[in-house]
């Protein structure tokens, strides 16, 4: 490199630099500092805050705020648990089983629900579900139920919620290394005498390993962090700790508290993903951009 | 288990059925919504009266369809100004960041990238809190030292597009920057040997070639800001964009309109979906 060409590049290197520094800085580290900050200081008088854990020791003393950390961390595991259940004999249609056209029909087909708004989706759930709206009408018509039931505001309704939510990013990761694993393997050990469970069991999962932890990891930080469908399905029994979090910042403005628990909701989604590519010697980077 | 292994009949139409429930589960909530808008009832509840346009038209008769619904309109505007400016910013920015990414090279780097995904993995809510409290934190600093009043620094629509491009910008980033690993360099040395300008190699050969992948980012984008929820929740002031106003509306109970302008949502994501769609499939080779 030439000598008069090393200040332009140079100069190009920090054009290039600045956006991005501009937005990781500004909008991602100096904001979580300031988190951090607003979550370790406690009011003493007005305007006067000094250097405290008084935030995190209410979330402890306080059993419905432990209770609700716990219960949103339980149904999400649940719910990541039942996703991938769902979710992994369509995606092994879609990957072995169906041929050609179809095949991609049947790959885009699930990916058009989720281009559709959350806010639309969860509309469409709550038709179905609320006393007066379609599934307790049809149960009521087919002579199951005598009078309509209440079927939203159970944990059971926010669960179906969340599933329906994740399906999209369990689906596509596993068609992904269920494609990449070869026919001829399976083949190979039913002629050495497998049967359906131990070829899954030997053969299938651990391939498909990496495709389900990444779709795991994802399902389980989205649905951790989830809002809307926990508070419309699961109305004012849902109990979910967005919605505290929501409830410190914007209804009661106390931000110091709502800070702590933004800073546990965080540490505890950044546990569970570390783990998750720790458990499966994965890198951050390929996960994130499989999916 | 695969077509070239003996399958007994009972399996096959097991996997059949499970098949075509998964697809009716998926579906179902969608049908709903969209059969609902045209019911002629005023609740979006069975049992079916017939048909009727009066949640798009209507104005009279106690009945405001959505082109008769102010606010709802002003919220879908809301909506599309936002996500213009966040698609924007993330083309712009994510552009420069796949260049940083594929191209320079600087102590820092693999940290850098690193960085640049993790907006990924938080949680949308916490984004929105943190941004919320920084900026507050900068508006009562130039408060208290210049006496600057900065409002775009409280709850606002300047605040929802920062919260949205925080982490829109990281996919645009991998989207633009997956194309440009593949782009082969000697095309440029070649313009550059023929006497080209930088600038000029960068119009006529490098963007030309990242056309697909710029156009894949904006409609990713332009999607995610629209759908967004979590992190506007946070940051929102008085005009909420449409995700929002609908929110609003569904927890005070429900009325058609609602289903109506979710018809109009998913006729426009399914157009979003199609240029997302029919991009990869024509440069499958490039």
């Amino acid at each position: 490199m030439s000598d008069a060409a090393a200040p332009r590049v140079r100069l190009g290197l920090v054009l290039l630099l600045a956006p991005a520094l501009l937005w990781l800085v500004g909008l991602i580290v100096l904001p979580h500092l300031e988190l951090a900050a607003l979550s370790l200081r406690a009011r003493v008088a007005p305007r006067v805050y000094e250097l405290s854990l008084s935030q995190y020791r209410t979330f402890i003393d306080e059993p419905l705020y432990w209770h609700t950390f716990v219960r949103t961390a339980g149904i999400s595991i649940l719910a990541t648990i039942c996703t991938l259940l769902i979710a992994f004999p369509a995606a092994w249609y879609i990957a072995k089983l169906a041929r050609g056209r179809a095949k991609s029909v049947l790959f885009v087909l699930c990916l058009i629900p989720f281009w559709v708004s959350e806010t639309v989706r969860t509309l469409g759930w709550m038709i179905l579900l609320r006393e007066s709206g379609v599934l307790p009408r049809l149960l009521v018509d087919l002579g199951i139920t005598v009078a309509p039931i209440e079927m939203l505001y159970h944990d059971a309704t926010i669960l179906v919620g969340l599933v329906y939510t994740s399906l999209l990013f369990m689906v596509v990761p596993l068609v992904g290394v269920l494609e990449s694993l070869d026919d001829s393997l399976i083949e190979a050990a039913y002629d050495l005498g497998g049967n359906s469970w131990s070829i899954l069991r030997q053969i299938v999962v651990p391939h498909a390993a990496p495709g389900i932890a990444a779709g795991s990891i994802v399902v389980f930080m989205l649905t951790l962090g989830n809002y809307l469908t926990p508070t419309l399905l699961g109305g004012k029994n849902s109990l979910w700790f967005t919605e505290q979090i929501y409830t410190q910042f914007i209804t009661r403005f106390n931000w110091e508290q709502g800070a702590a628990f933004g800073f546990l909701l965080l540490v505890l989604s950044t546990a569970i993903v570390w783990l998750g590519l720790a458990l499966t010697g994965q890198r951050f980077g390929d996960v994130m951009r499989r999916s | 288990m695969i077509p070239s292994l003996p399958r007994p009949p009972l399996s096959r139409y097991a996997t059949g059925g499970y098949v075509a429930a998964f697809f009716v589960f998926l579906f179902v909530p969608l049908v709903v919504v969209a059969a609902f808008a045209f019911n002629d009832a005023n609740y979006p509840a069975p049992p079916w009266r017939g048909f009727t346009l009066d949640w798009f038209l209507g104005g009279g008769s106690g009945r405001t369809g959505l082109f008769a619904d102010g606010p709802l309109l002003k919220s879908v505007g809301t909506s599309v100004i936002v996500a213009a400016w966040v698609t924007l910013l993330s083309l712009f920015v994510g552009t420069a960041n796949a260049f940083l990414l594929e191209r320079a090279r600087f102590r820092g780097k693999s940290a850098l990238s690193l960085l640049m995904l993790a907006p990924l993995v938080i949680p949308g809510v916490i984004l929105g809190i943190s941004i919320l409290a920084f900026a507050s934190r900068l508006a009562q600093l130039a408060d208290d030292i210049w006496g600057l009043e900065l409002d775009f620094l409280r709850p606002g629509l300047p605040l929802v597009v920062a919260g949205q491009f925080s982490y829109i910008v990281s996919i645009a980033t991998l989207t633009i920057a997956a194309r440009l690993k593949r782009f082969d360099a000697t095309l440029e040395e070649a313009a550059l040997n023929l006497g080209a300008s930088r600038a000029a190699v960068l119009w006529t050969v490098t963007l030309p070639f990242l056309r697909p992948a710029l156009v894949g980012a904006s409609a990713l984008s332009f999607l995610m800001s629209f759908e967004n929820f979590n992190t506007t929740l946070m940051l929102v002031g008085s005009d909420p964009p449409l995700t929002i106003m609908m929110y609003g509306r569904m927890r005070e109970g429900a009325s058609p309109v609602l289903n109506a302008v979710s018809l109009f949502l998913m006729v426009a994501s399914a157009l979003i979906a199609l240029v997302l769609l029919r991009r990869p499939a024509r440069d499958a080779g490039g």
